[in-house]
């Protein structure tokens, strides 16, 4: 762990990604704190361009975009964590059975896999979000159910390659059930790839949200930047700044998460010098 | 090679099958009874609404509506759509057209200038000029393809006034002709260059990861060590076997590149299938939100097929029959 860290901290664009994850997340923490955001704090400053009193300006019910914006920052960390950890957790169980125990089973596993890929996930999630109706939640599930593939596969490929490592041999030797030797032996000693691509689901997640809420897929008491930028398209004739500032956020925090899934990737694959 | 094909062929039929399954189901998971929507929010008498369920086929048992549902399909009948009073299949292929219209000169547009890109990148590695492309690509991959068109639209339709910013089609010029034509194609040139920007980073990233890996085999130190110059080593060495993950890669993205063509139209409002699903949303037209998931979906695998075609066509090890594999 300690030589993942040293390493890691050689990465220097990783290093930033992970301060700045750092700081949305305790944004995130800190807004509902803050009692700032009330969502329906409209006023009668309506589309006023960014100015000392509003530094990113309001939109057309008066709300300061900046207190938005920093409220927005939730609903993308909730929506990317929790569909990237359920993604991950059904990827890792199924690529590491799927890998481990081999045979039909396997093969099937893996072809669901391709066919998962091969749907246009967006509009097969917009689809669904459309005929059940808008909801965070949905919103995960979908996004799970789509990702998880992702995961399977390398997975998958660590724990073909740790299976036959002598070590693992050796356990079974001692007799040990299959299964504990699966979820206790091979899998914590296969994660590690998965690691990298679970960030990366992060920002994708993050993303199909945004794109999600920007065709008007998303419940309109929740404020989120993709529904802002939804908003900001009606104005984008004379008020710039509901628009760009939106955008920049999203851009940020999607660079962020795949700038950390890299250097994840390249701090656990040093042979990958990218 | 024959074998290759037919084997992709095989591959390809589940996936149809399992994506007719998905959206036959998509309709009776979600809440919502479709005779609710045949029938309306009116209080109706018991005898017309057994009559509209038996006349829509809805007493039957699940299965057999399934069946019923994959032989329309298979029949090319994917329903009618009130809501434009046309049948969905006319009315997505009619929009997913003008969405092919804008993607395909993008992505072509896009393709060649992300590999000159990544053969130029990848020569001078760690080079400025490296940096650079490397940077692009990270945009590309983080950036909202949908506010990237915003962004066009305040540069240069609103700000500098160059370009249009909405629309197909100059409501001023006459429908057809010479007159017509530009205005489309003045009309493409946003959404087009929104697209492009966005996949030029995808196929760079790979071209160049591509490349590189060529670039380090034995055979290039071969061609450079018998004398073989720079240019020749590129473009006899390094370019053919480069490009063969790239053309897999960019086949295989088509359902990515679907997906950003569609929200970018809803920028532009270009009338293609972006707009049908937003405009079918709000008027819950559900047989046109099916057909386009049912349309787009056997739209990638077609696309995927004829990838598959290619890449046997461009690798001689598959077209003479050797290493079955896929990319």
């Amino acid at each position: 762990m300690r030589s993942f860290a040293s390493r890691f901290a050689r990465q220097r664009a990783g290093v930033a990604a992970a301060l700045f994850v750092l700081l949305l997340i305790g944004i995130a923490i800190v807004m509902p704190l803050a009692g700032l955001g009330d969502a329906d704090r409209i006023s009668n400053d309506v589309l006023i361009a960014p100015s000392q009193a509003h530094l990113l300006g309001t939109d057309d019910l008066g709300r300061d975009v900046l207190v938005d914006l920093l409220r927005g920052v939730q609903v993308s960390l909730f929506v990317g964590f929790t569909a990237a950890a359920a993604a991950s957790v059904l990827g890792i169980v199924i690529g590491a059975t799927s890998g481990h125990y081999g045979g039909l089973a396997d093969l099937a596993v893996m072809r669901l896999a391709e066919i998962f890929q091969v749907i246009p996930s967006f509009i097969l999630a917009a689809v669904l979000v459309a005929l059940s109706g808008p909801g965070l939640m949905r919103v995960v599930t979908v996004i799970a159910l789509l990702a998880w593939p992702q995961v399977a596969r390398v997975t998958r490929g660590e724990v073909l390659r740790v299976t036959h490592l002598d070590y693992v041999d050796a356990v079974r030797c001692l007799g040990y059930r299959e299964s504990y030797i699966l979820f206790a032996e091979v899998i914590p000693n296969a994660i590690a790839p998965a690691l990298a691509v679970s960030t990366l689901i992060v920002g994708q997640a993050i993303l199909l949200e945004a794109s999600l809420a920007f065709f008007g897929l998303s419940s309109v008491d929740i404020v989120s930047w993709g529904r802002m930028l939804n908003s900001g398209q009606r104005f984008l004739f004379n008020a710039w700044w509901l628009s760009f500032f939106p955008g920049v956020a999203i851009f940020c925090t999607v660079l962020a998460f795949n700038l950390l899934g890299d250097a994840i990737g390249a701090t656990l694959d040093p042979k990958g010098k990218r | 090679m024959w074998r290759y094909l037919l084997a992709r062929l095989a591959w390809a039929l589940p996936i149809v099958a399992t994506i007719v399954v998905i959206s036959f189901l998509i309709i009776r998971i979600v809440p919502g009874d479709p005779l609710q929507a045949l029938v309306g929010d009116f209080p109706a008498p018991p005898d017309y609404i057994a009559q509209v369920r038996h006349q829509f086929g809805l007493d039957a048992a699940i299965p057999v509506q399934l069946w019923r549902y994959a032989a329309a399909v298979a029949h090319g009948n994917l329903g009618f759509s009130f809501a434009n009073r046309q049948p969905v299949l006319e009315l997505v292929l009619a929009r997913a057209r003008l969405t092919l219209l804008l993607m395909v000169p993008a992505l072509t547009i896009a393709s060649m200038l992300g590999v000159v890109m990544a053969v130029s990148a990848a020569m001078r590695a760690g080079s400025a000029l490296d940096a650079g492309i490397t940077a692009l690509s990270l945009f590309g991959y983080s950036v909202p393809i949908f506010w990237l068109g915003q962004l066009m639209v305040m540069l240069f339709a609103v700000r500098l006034g160059w370009l249009p910013a909405a629309g197909m089609i100059s409501l001023r010029t006459s429908p057809s002709g010479w007159a017509a034509l530009a205005s489309v194609l003045w009309h493409m040139v946003l959404p087009a260059l929104s697209i492009t920007i966005y996949y030029v980073a995808v196929v760079a990233r790979i071209a160049r990861a591509s490349v590189l890996a060529v670039l380090s085999e034995d055979f290039i130190l071969t061609a450079l060590a018998k004398g073989l110059s720079h240019r020749e080593v590129v473009w006899r060495h390094v370019l053919p076997n480069a490009i063969i993950p790239v053309v897999t890669v960019i086949g295989y993205h088509f359902a990515y590149s679907l997906t950003g063509a569609i929200l970018v139209e809803t920028v532009f409002a270009w009338p293609g299938l972006g707009n049908l699903f937003i405009v079918s949303i709000t008027n819950r037209d559900y047989p046109v939100l099916q057909g386009i998931l049912l349309v787009s979906a056997f739209m990638v695998v077609l696309v995927n097929l004829a990838t598959d075609l290619l890449y046997a066509f461009l690798d001689p090890r598959i077209r003479r029959g050797y290493a079955p594999r896929h990319a």
